[in-house]
């Protein structure tokens, strides 16, 4: 929980990671992507504060204790979601694995839920491992990683046959909610991998599943509100756009911010720290008060009040993960979606 | 040749590589900073290295990169050998290789791709930019106190003419094969149809969400060149740490 000027804010942080892409892990063979791959994004913590910025040793394997003190002692983290990603073509171990993020459940039950993954082009096998990861682990998400390398694939998309095998198990299983994550590569290598399209097919097919695009689908946030708009079931996952733009980039920060109120609305965007990339602890306390300013330049995009940040920061995802919020916690009025209004005032300005 | 020549043909490979733009961002790569090295041998054989923000940026965009950097560079006169190195990629072997041999993108990639000039990729990208720079002129024009009527009256004739938006927009007209003469409308949709003014605002709209969403990237871009490559240039917008 956190407080700030007597408002008090139930923070559920939607995309967390532990990691392990220390040299040990590193596939004989695949050094080059093993390392560019965590280099690349320890460069992205380089845009936070630089009182935040960690050593690349120490950013390639951070510890439990870490964990423990960025997340829940300093972090006002009351929830969290850690996603999986396996990537194992580069990391013998996998990147961060479900096994290996389970064990801060296993340290905070109440607290932490983790995420499984699948990928499609792993057929039956990869259909039984999701079954047995859902009973273990007693999934409620999972976590695509559309630009993965496997087998000299160098990605796939949702709209694959195979695919929908994947998230018709998922509905079976009673996972609801499939974090997509686009990335640089994509089958065939001509098209834009970065192209939300297949989310917007999938979305429509599986209405009984939620869809959180990751980072906005960055680099294409207009492709992304575009669709976000008209999919009910999609959601704006804030991880990058608040570590990313926050600190670096307070002028863009709010364009988007005021893009994605505008067309996403506040009861589906999400809150995500992408830990380790960014500690949680300054982009809670940042958010909270960051406001939209009152200039020209500003004045088309709806202007967040505390209820916005309090469902950004939490309450949103509670809803999607079942997660129990006190009551002195949740909206004292309810809180009716704002998003609609704020469009019909913009078009009518 | 003489040095005087040599020296003037490596400004005039910097001159030929500004011309060349990321067609994500609509930038030229020399001013993203993306050009690390740039040299003219006495005999005229030009070697320049690329490096991206990170290893892992997309393939075809590095590669179209890299291959208008090399179609440019030897259009120039008393250029011999090209070579354009992809440096810190991780494709930069496949597209360093293929461009010596003057392939394609089939090349570089075979069995991963079919389209080897990667037209399509291309024109979707042409026509991002171009949505996002009619946006900016229009904004600036509306800021002026002109009425929607008025804007979407305005011809390509009437926009500024030393403004670099108002000349990209004609050179991406040009190559989308949209009317571009000085008569035609100024703002356009996909068609090359007039914006109507009773659907200027609405355009507005979605016109600057395009743009906006090539100047984060753009932002971002510049960032980890800064963070990840050292590479420091003109950037107003970061906060400085």
């Amino acid at each position: 929980m956190y407080e700030k000027n007597g408002e008090k804010y139930f923070v559920v942080d939607g995309h967390q990671h532990f990691w392990d892409a220390s040299p040990a892990n590193w596939v004989k063979g695949q050094e080059q992507y093993a390392k560019g791959w965590i280099e690349c994004f320890h460069a992205y913590m380089g845009l936070g504060p630089p009182e935040t910025h960690w050593p690349l040793e120490k950013f390639m394997k951070y510890s439990e204790e870490d964990y423990d003190h960025d997340v829940f002692e300093a972090g006002h983290i009351d929830a969290a979601v850690l996603q999986s990603t396996y990537l194992k073509e580069w990391y013998t171990e996998g990147f961060n694995t479900i096994d290996r993020n389970a064990r801060m459940v296993e340290k905070y039950p109440d607290k932490v839920i983790v995420n499984g993954r699948f990928d499609p082009r792993e057929g039956e096998a990869g259909l039984k491992q999701l079954e047995e990861d859902s009973k273990r682990y007693n999934l409620k998400g999972v976590k695509v990683y559309t630009a993965e390398w496997y087998k000299g694939s160098r990605g796939w998309k949702l709209t694959d046959p195979e695919a929908q095998i994947f998230l018709d198990k998922c509905k079976e299983l009673g996972i609801k909610n499939v974090h997509a994550h686009k990335g640089p590569t994509i089958w065939p290598l001509d098209k834009d991998a970065f192209d939300v399209k297949d989310i917007d097919v999938a979305a429509t097919s599986n209405p009984e599943l939620n869809f959180i695009v990751e980072h906005v689908g960055l680099p294409r946030i207009e492709d992304f509100c575009f669709m976000a708009t008209q999919e009910p079931n999609v959601y704006a996952g804030l991880a990058v756009v608040i570590g990313g733009l926050m600190h670096a980039r307070p002028r863009f920060f709010n364009k988007v911010m005021g893009e994605l109120l505008f067309w996403v609305g506040e009861d589906k965007m999400l809150f995500g720290s992408d830990y380790g990339i960014w500690e949680p602890q300054w982009q809670v306390e940042g958010f909270i008060d960051w406001t939209m300013p009152d200039t020209e330049e500003y004045s088309d995009y709806p202007h967040p009040t505390t209820e916005t940040k309090k469902k950004i920061m939490g309450l949103n995802t509670a809803k999607l993960y079942d997660i129990e919020v006190p009551a002195e916690l949740q909206l004292k009025n309810g809180g009716a979606p704002a998003a609609k209004e704020d469009a019909q005032l913009v078009e009518s300005a | 040749m003489t040095a005087v020549t040599a020296t003037t043909t490596t400004a005039s490979v910097l001159g030929a590589l500004a011309e060349v733009h990321d067609p994500e961002l609509d930038e030229p790569i020399t001013r993203l900073g993306f050009v690390t090295s740039c040299e003219v041998s006495a005999g005229g054989d030009v070697e320049v290295v690329i490096q991206l923000p990170t290893p892992q940026c997309a393939p075809n965009f590095a590669f179209l990169m890299a291959a208008d950097a090399r179609t440019a560079v030897r259009r120039l006169p008393g250029v011999r050998e090209v070579t354009i190195r992809l440096e810190d990629h991780y494709t930069g072997a496949e597209i360093n290789a293929a461009l010596g041999r003057g392939d394609g993108f089939t090349g570089a990639f075979p069995g991963e791709t079919v389209d080897d000039d990667l037209a399509a990729l291309r024109e979707l990208f042409l026509r991002k930019a171009l949505v996002a720079r009619e946006s900016r002129l229009c904004e600036a024009l509306l800021a002026e106190g002109a009425s929607p009527e008025e804007v979407a009256a305005r011809r390509i004739e009437d926009l500024p003419g030393e403004a670099p938006d108002a000349r990209r927009c004609i050179e991406l007209r040009r190559r989308l094969g949209l009317a571009h003469d000085p008569g035609s409308p100024a703002f356009v949709l996909p068609s090359g149809e007039p914006v109507p003014a009773a659907e200027l605002k609405r355009w507005l709209r979605t016109a600057r969400l395009v743009r906006m969403s090539l100047e984060v990237n753009g932002g971002i871009c510049r960032s980890l060149l800064r963070v990840h490559r050292g590479v420091a240039i003109d950037d107003p917008e970061e906060v400085l740490r």
